[in-house]
């Protein structure tokens, strides 16, 4: 692909609590779907997004059961990102930091997901065409 | 001549910083940068006709490109046919295109 392109994007939220996550993750479909090459620094409570034990749950309040509810699990779509990215030609390269991992308990990680640092974040923007930070609202 | 994006994720009527990211969008045009606002989430709201939506005409008179993004419109029920005077609707996409023509692109 002629025209292929290496885009990083470094989030800060955690699943659930807002709609910075929800965009963060149609940018990198739609990044996904162009087959471009994709790093994703997840820092803070952004670590949570591949999280592996998120579980589906019933809803009392609606009278629904897990089924009924279908809820989205964000470790599902950081998963069909990737394989979504890898049917276009493209990669996700979803790297977790470490110490915000660490200090949160949210070790397990869905497969692809790596561990690392703030250095690889460097290292990421470096070798990108672009960099996007969707930081914490202050 | 550098090309911005400004990613406006918040709204006026809930944040008492967008004021900020108007200024900067409108200096770095005046400088002679092209400059794209881009509206996301309830950045979106003052986009509504009859809005108070002052900051988005002081940009739009200063040639910014200021555009809505659809999903965030269809999400909170306005309309594309009812938006203020200078605002576009677009795709997400448009993100992903500046971003790979290696705009500087800044989220809010």
């Amino acid at each position: 692909m002629a025209d292929k392109k290496t885009l990083t994007f470094a989030l800060m939220d955690p699943p659930y609590e807002n709609a910075r996550s929800t965009t963060a993750l149609r940018l990198i479909n739609i990044a996904a779907k162009r087959g471009y090459d994709i790093n994703v620094f997840a820092y803070e409570g952004s670590v949570f997004l591949a999280f592996a034990m998120q579980k589906p749950h019933p809803n009392a309040m609606h009278g629904r059961n897990v089924e009924e509810e279908n809820h989205v699990l964000t470790k599902e779509l950081v998963s069909s990102l990737m394989q979504e990215a890898m049917r276009n030609g493209g990669k996700i390269d979803w790297v977790n930091c470490g110490l915000c991992v660490d200090e949160r308990g949210a070790v397990e990680a869905v497969e692809g997901v790596r561990r690392g640092s703030p250095a690889d974040f460097l290292k990421m923007a470096a070798s990108s065409d672009n960099t996007l930070v969707i930081g914490t609202r202050g | 001549m550098a090309n911005y994006l400004f990613i406006e994720s918040r709204d006026p009527y809930g944040s008492n910083d967008t004021q900020f990211c108007c200024d900067l969008a409108k200096q770095l045009a005046q400088q002679g940068d092209a400059v794209t606002v881009f509206l996301v989430q309830n950045g979106v709201f003052p986009a509504r006709a009859g809005a108070r939506a002052d900051e988005l005409s002081a940009l739009a008179k200063a040639g910014i490109e200021i555009l809505a993004d659809e999903f965030s419109l269809r999400e909170r029920g306005i309309p594309t046919d009812r938006l203020t005077a200078g605002v576009k609707p677009a795709p997400l996409d448009v993100v992903i295109d500046r971003l790979a023509d290696g705009c500087k692109a800044i989220w809010h």
